[in-house]
């Protein structure tokens, strides 16, 4: 992947594959490094599932035998010195707490560092594709963030208007430039 | 986030336009966004089907979604287009501007570009 904003497009989908009703993508940045944090709500892994995830031949998928969403995440992480880790737990084993929580830790300053790239275009897209699960984003560098939830626009839209039209999309997209353009700042 | 008070001026203004959405949607344009898909370029794609389809005025006819992987993944990005009483229409190793052709010849005219189809590129 070109940039982190792809892999995190690519890993929100699994969320959203998991039946998932609430998803969170959390960007948590310090000076040195770039965690990325995908909490989600849906039917989780089991403990062999987990297992296994990180293998490119593993996949729940039934159109070809190979599954590289994680191992790419995984690979981007490690390649800069950091880390990555998933913690899961089924509606069996939990059914009170289900779901998946998945972290990558980057090191910024390694040179084989994926640069972040458009996070706002990946988070429309997201909304886009499936409005109907509660998406909390937030990017957060020391005091300053970014956040974006769909419950609290959905709360103000109503049923009448659906979160997917394109007018609530431009709002979301021209409400994250706003607030990057102070982040960076 | 932004102010929430635009966000309901937007409510407002849409109410009546969503109405006369419902029931529509005669063509689906459907985007593979799994990881072969998004690593090839899916996401301009899409939004570029996003946007075009919402420029042109198409959105009562045409939706846009997203789907997994179709199994092909050396032709992502792309793109099938669905529409009632006809065959389905591949287009593959798609980008931006070729999309921005496909609204304009085969969403608003009718007439599908052969040669970004899989037919075409195999």
């Amino acid at each position: 992947m070109k940039e982190l904003s792809l892999n995190i497009l690519d890993i929100a989908g699994n969320s959203v594959k998991a039946g998932a009703t609430r998803a969170e993508v959390l960007i948590v940045e310090t000076d040195d490094t770039l965690s990325l944090i995908f909490k989600d709500n849906g039917c989780g892994m089991t403990k062999q599932q987990v297992e296994n995830v990180t293998d490119p031949f593993f996949t729940t998928r039934t159109t070809r035998n190979v599954g590289l969403g994680i191992p790419f995440l995984k690979l981007a992480a490690e390649q800069t010195g950091g880390s990555f880790s998933i913690e899961s737990a089924t509606k069996e084993e939990s059914p009170e707490n289900h779901g998946t929580t998945t972290t990558a830790v980057f090191f910024k300053n390694s040179i084989d560092f994926t640069p972040l790239g458009d996070v706002i275009s990946t988070v429309t897209t997201l909304i886009q594709g499936s409005p109907h699960i509660d998406w909390r984003f937030s990017h957060t560098y020391g005091e300053k963030e970014v956040c974006i939830d769909t419950a609290e626009i959905r709360s103000v839209l109503g049923d009448d208007v659906p979160l997917d039209s394109y007018e609530v999309i431009e709002w979301i997209k021209s409400s994250l430039e706003e607030e990057y353009d102070s982040f960076y700042k | 986030m932004k102010s929430l008070a635009e966000l309901q001026a937007i409510k407002d203004k849409m109410k009546d336009k969503v109405v006369l959405r419902e029931g529509t949607g005669e063509i689906r344009v459907v985007v593979g966004m799994a990881t072969c898909g998004i690593a090839a370029g899916a996401r301009p794609v899409l939004n570029a089907f996003v946007e075009g389809v919402n420029k042109e005025n198409l959105s009562d006819k045409v939706t846009v979604s997203q789907t997994g992987c179709i199994g092909i993944c050396q032709y992502e990005p792309v793109v099938e287009i669905f529409e009632a009483g006809k065959e389905k229409v591949t287009y593959v190793k798609m980008n931006a501007e070729k999309a921005a052709q496909v609204i304009e010849s085969h969403l608003k005219n009718g007439k599908v570009i052969e040669k970004y189809t899989i037919g075409a590129n195999s």
